[in-house]
């Protein structure tokens, strides 16, 4: 509790308090990164900016981590979850000052596979990256994909795979999109602990991305093609 | 009271553990996405093909077709309420093949992951997880399992779960995690911390190990990392035939025979004492590798080095066991008073 702290958030200068978040997202301090988004509001800080230059940015740092095997799966969880409470509050802001947006992902497992740790792991640091995220859970056959990314207008397809009985499912996947004419539409992402860059190219997809954080910088690289290739 | 595996590990010092299900059953026709279990009920001759795949290939103990079998898993094709029925049916197919075949092996039942996240991190309750598991192992002792295995766990609270459900059970019973993650579990486990969580449960398992992971040169360095504990528990080696690769509709995986029976070589020589393969491993496979370490006599104990030259390199350059890490803690600000 705040009372027990050798630390005052509220004491903070702004420089400060950014830094001390990115140290309580870090530890997965879920009522400190509440606490703090707060008194930047009230600071007048924009949504924008918070979210960017103090969670994204902390967010950033784990994944750095994640990805050089220092942190594993349990801090990440925990530093997404204190990440999401911080969210709750900017979400609405955001949507009435008109934040610029990322990209829009669709991610799910494929059918047969229920292991969907990794992609909740994806969608909540691509979610803290600023990209929209629509989760449709495990265990989806190809009209469920079809389906989300019409529905939900979206850039990216993410999917993932955990078993040698399911990884090739995810060509199914991209066969169909492929006959259905709507391949090129999207990006599509794929991972899971067994794959490797190249079966992902194998199978047809635009990239392997062999963790949660690498799968934010290969989401942000695509999109950052994708603008360029718009006002070229 | 000992059981056959007990009886088996005395007698011979090591045992030839089975293949792959998931790449044998794709070979015998199952589709990407189809249940493996619900062959059990609807093909039940190419489960019993299966085993028979690992038992004339010379395996002394093969897993049973029920590695989604907790009701978590089975929930996926409908099949929850029959979580019983699918384990002791695919334990007394294979029941059924070790006794028409005359020699002696042992039936485990093999247990997988829920594919949940336990709490406190996730919300899977340790209450309902022994009770999956319990439902699961009853089954398989029921249809006459010789021991249970469990497999591919990350998380050592589900492994403890799985321990607690089986001592309920009263089973003899072996267990592997998986280590894929820079040498660790998904959860952050070294193989170090895995041999103090194993002897610190109660219902502990007669053999620990790895399986799965990322290829057969970072399972050795795990279980370097066991055995460099002492450990008088023996100690378990199931790797992955190389790496997958999506080959004209299939998936395969590029570990040759002749490679697999160095990795089994190596494993022995590392101090494992059940070898066998995980995905990818075929009965070809097992035949090299039986070959090998019946003709090959024990060799010193390979280090990280030998392992890289016969079978590649590492996915990471660490595993966490490591005395003095080139990997610095990130520096910070200040120490919260109770983080």
């Amino acid at each position: 509790m705040s009372e027990e702290d050798d630390i005052v958030l509220s004491e903070l200068p702004d420089d400060e308090l950014v830094q001390q978040m990115h140290d309580d997202l870090y530890d997965g301090l879920a009522d400190e990164i509440l606490e703090a988004v707060n008194i930047l509001l009230e600071r007048k800080w924009e949504p924008y900016k918070i979210l960017t230059e103090a969670l994204v940015e902390g967010m950033r740092i784990v994944g750095i981590d994640f990805r050089d095997g220092i942190l594993f799966v349990p801090e990440v969880l925990l530093a997404a979850n204190a990440m999401k409470g911080g969210m709750k509050i900017l979400k609405p802001l955001l949507a009435e000052t008109g934040a610029p947006r990322l990209g829009k992902m669709v991610i799910g497992t494929v059918k047969g596979d229920i292991h969907d740790i990794g992609q909740n792991l994806v969608t909540m640091m691509m979610e803290g990256a600023g990209f929209e995220v629509m989760n449709i859970g495990i265990n989806n056959p190809v009209e469920n994909y079809v389906d989300a990314l019409k529905e939900f207008d979206a850039d990216i397809l993410g999917m993932s795979a955990l078993l040698t009985t399911t990884m090739p499912y995810m060509k199914v996947v991209i066969d169909t999109m492929k006959d259905l004419g709507i391949r090129d539409d999207y990006v599509i992402l794929v991972g899971g602990a067994p794959l490797n860059e190249e079966f992902g190219k194998a199978i047809g997809a635009d990239a392997y991305c062999r963790d949660a954080a690498v799968a934010v910088e290969t989401a942000k690289e695509f999109m950052g093609r994708k603008h360029n290739q718009l006002s070229a | 009271m000992t059981n056959l595996l007990e009886t088996m590990l005395a007698d011979r010092g090591w045992l030839l553990g089975d293949g792959a299900t998931g790449t044998n059953l794709f070979n015998l026709g199952l589709e990407a996405g189809e249940a493996p279990e619900l062959w059990n009920f609807d093909e039940p001759g190419k489960i019993k093909a299966l085993y028979e795949g690992a038992i004339y290939a010379g395996s002394d103990i093969f897993l049973t077709n029920t590695f989604g079998g907790n009701a978590s898993r089975l929930k996926l094709h409908g099949l929850e309420k029959r979580v019983h029925e699918v384990n002791k049916v695919a334990a007394e197919i294979g029941r059924e093949a070790v006794d028409a075949s005359g020699r002696q092996v042992i039936v485990a039942g093999s247990m997988g992951p829920t594919g949940e996240i336990m709490q406190p991190v996730g919300t899977l309750s340790h209450a309902d997880a022994v009770e999956m598991f319990e439902e699961q192992a009853r089954g398989l002792v029921d249809g006459g399992a010789d021991v249970l295995w469990v497999e591919t766990i990350s998380a050592p609270e589900e492994f403890a779960a799985a321990a607690e459900a089986i001592g309920r059970v009263g089973a003899p019973w072996v267990g592997t995690m998986s280590f894929d993650t820079a040498g660790r579990t998904m959860m952050g486990l070294t193989s170090v911390n895995m041999v103090e969580m194993v002897d610190g449960l109660d219902h502990a398992p007669i053999a620990f190990g790895a399986n799965c992971g990322v290829g057969a040169s970072d399972l050795l360095r795990t279980v370097l990392g066991f055995s460099s504990t002492k450990t008088k528990r023996p100690i378990v080696a199931k790797g992955n035939a190389g790496i997958p690769k999506y080959v004209d509709g299939h998936i395969h995986y590029d570990g040759t025979p002749e490679l697999m029976a160095e990795y089994a070589l190596l494993a022995r020589d590392a101090g494992a004492m059940i070898i066998g393969g995980c995905c990818g491993t075929m009965p070809v496979h097992l035949e090299k590798m039986r070959a090998a370490l019946e003709n090959t006599a024990p060799r010193p104990r390979p280090d990280l080095e030998a392992i890289t030259q016969a079978l590649g390199g590492f996915s990471s350059p660490e595993d966490g066991t490591e005395a003095k890490s080139a990997i610095a803690p990130r520096e910070r600000r200040r120490r919260r008073s109770q983080a």
